[in-house]
């Protein structure tokens, strides 16, 4: 019976309820934090209200903005992934390739993808490319890296027994080393997924002006805390959706991993 | 002409900055269609021997010839069956098995009809779709063979292929081997540690001395084939097989005098 209880849903109630105590009681600056049914109902009208500006100049725009930021998050981490993963490959296989490009990849890692806001801006304009380049510089970086351990761990003993059947380089690194290195590569897209949607929201704040990121300073401009709240809750949403999305692919495609932890 | 021949091998490594002596002074040879069995205890050298036959390896001193031909590198003609079974875990039995035949680019209308023998000679029809992780450690080496011999190799080298297997399916896949190189009758270079076994199996067994590895003898197992389980009780086993242990113990008597010394 214990195990029917949802238990994933006693903290976030827990908070809501605190969240609605403590501005009920007023244990915030009043008029600053606003109550929750007070951003449920912004939101809901955010989302379903008729579009133009009879209720609120956000009114029915939520849908599009979602979709501006998502299809930022999966143009900019297709690029990440696109170019991660074969870099990460060659990094893990090849010793050459290792020692040209390793060494700047840990030099450029630790800038943060806020300190490349003005560059971007200056060198991509206010426009997608900008917002674009920060997601895909984000993503990058835990997806090579992983990949790049996961090329690492690749058993020695399999790479000998490719060679024994027959198979060269190109074959070995496409049927042994990629999928050995499958798992690590999963963990590199979810963390790369999760810096994607950081980076979306930094982007539009200040490099473009639509999707999420856009709405959420906009509201903050205007006063409309509500609003700002009702964003941060559709990021952590969305960001949690497409994690799981990725997390359900990689159950699929290495299934012959999960037979192995219950053998 | 024999199918492996060892003209005076030296193996050395360097180990935590240290020089060992793996092997010293090897010769030796398998005929074609001989069954040969190499016994010594752990650490004598003998995967060494083996990886240098494979190609994994090179030796430091000598020559290592397969067919007549020096080794250079890993080839499918030289088949390996590794202590560890050494499937690739996303890839089901019948992709294992057809991994070699593929990467090879031989026409699936040739290598089809044999797969599905080999699935039957090895007992695993109906697994054909199950992943490494769905099997037990005898029905991994079973794969792990068919999938080498599906190539009809020049050679097989074997590794202590059934180290890792308890006692009751060891003596399984002994059988299962016997069954299949009747068959076959490839040339067989068998790596172990367990006298029984290399009796059993070989047509010649060659002992190899503690660190650094050399044959010590080479032993001609007179036994009848094709062979069965309940040989191991016979007469003449028993008398080879007093004979190995004998050699053995003189080995060992040695190695520790020289290490008390």
């Amino acid at each position: 019976m214990a195990r029917r209880v949802p238990w994933f849903v006693v903290l976030p109630l827990a908070l809501l309820a605190l969240w609605h105590v403590a501005v009920a009681r007023q244990w915030t600056p009043p008029g600053i934090i606003p109550a929750p049914a007070q951003v449920a109902e912004s939101w809901a009208t955010w989302i379903f209200g008729p579009p133009g500006r009879s209720l609120s100049p956000y009114s029915g725009t939520w849908l599009a903005n979602v979709l501006y930021s998502a299809r930022r998050v999966t143009q900019g981490f297709l690029l990440a992934a696109a170019v991660g993963i074969p870099l990460g490959l060659f990094i893990g296989w090849n010793r050459l390739v290792a020692s040209l490009v390793d060494p700047s990849i840990q030099l450029f890692r630790p800038v943060p993808i806020t300190a490349w806001l003005p560059f971007s801006i200056a060198v991509f304009g206010i426009y997608d490319a900008s917002a674009l380049f920060l997601i895909g510089l984000g993503a990058f970086y835990p997806i090579v890296v992983n990949t790049t351990h996961g090329v690492r761990d690749t058993n020695l003993l399999l790479l000998r027994a490719a060679r024994m059947l027959g198979a060269g380089t190109a074959t070995i690194l496409r049927t042994v080393v990629f999928p050995s290195a499958l798992p690590a590569i999963f963990t590199g897209l979810r963390l790369g997924i999760g810096v994607a949607w950081t980076a979306v929201i930094v982007a539009e704040m200040i490099a473009v002006k639509s999707g999420l990121g856009y709405v959420l300073w906009d509201a903050y401009y205007v006063g409309r805390m509500d609003i700002c709240v009702a964003t941060m809750i559709s990021v952590g949403l969305l960001g949690f959706l497409s994690d799981r999305l990725l997390y359900g692919l990689s159950r699929v495609v290495l299934r012959w991993r999960l037979l192995e932890a219950h053998a | 002409m024999p199918d492996i021949e060892l003209r005076d091998v030296w193996k050395e490594f360097v180990k935590h900055g240290r020089r060992v002596e793996a092997l010293q002074a090897i010769d030796f040879v398998v005929e074609r269609n001989e069954f040969a069995a190499i016994l010594g205890p752990s650490g004598c050298g003998k995967s060494t021997l083996l990886n240098l036959v494979a190609g994994f390896d090179r030796p430091t001193r000598g020559q290592v010839l397969v067919g007549g031909e020096p080794v250079t590198g890993p080839s499918p003609r030289r088949a390996v069956v590794f202590q560890e079974p050494a499937l690739f875990p996303w890839y089901t039995v019948v992709d294992n098995i057809t991994y070699g035949p593929k990467t090879l680019g031989m026409d699936p209308a040739r290598y089809r009809p044999k797969v599905q023998a080999l699935l039957e000679q090895v007992g695993l029809v109906g697994f054909e779709r199950h992943y490494p992780a769905e099997l037990s450690g005898g029905m991994k080496q079973r794969v792990g063979l068919a999938r080498v011999l599906v190539l009809e190799p020049q050679v097989l080298l074997m590794d202590e292929p059934f180290g890792s297997l308890d006692a009751q399916t060891r003596s399984l896949m002994h059988e299962l081997l016997l069954a299949v190189w009747e068959r076959h009758h490839q040339t067989v270079l068998f790596i172990t540690h367990d006298i029984e076994e290399a009796l059993l199996l070989a047509d010649s067994v060659s002992v190899m001395t503690a660190r650094p590895g050399r044959i010590k003898k080479r032993l001609a197992v007179e036994l009848p084939r094709p062979r069965t389980v309940e040989m191991t009780t016979s007469p003449v086993f028993n008398a080879l097989k007093r004979e190995v242990l004998a050699l053995i113990r003189e080995e060992s008597l040695r190695a520790a005098a020289e290490r008390g010394a």
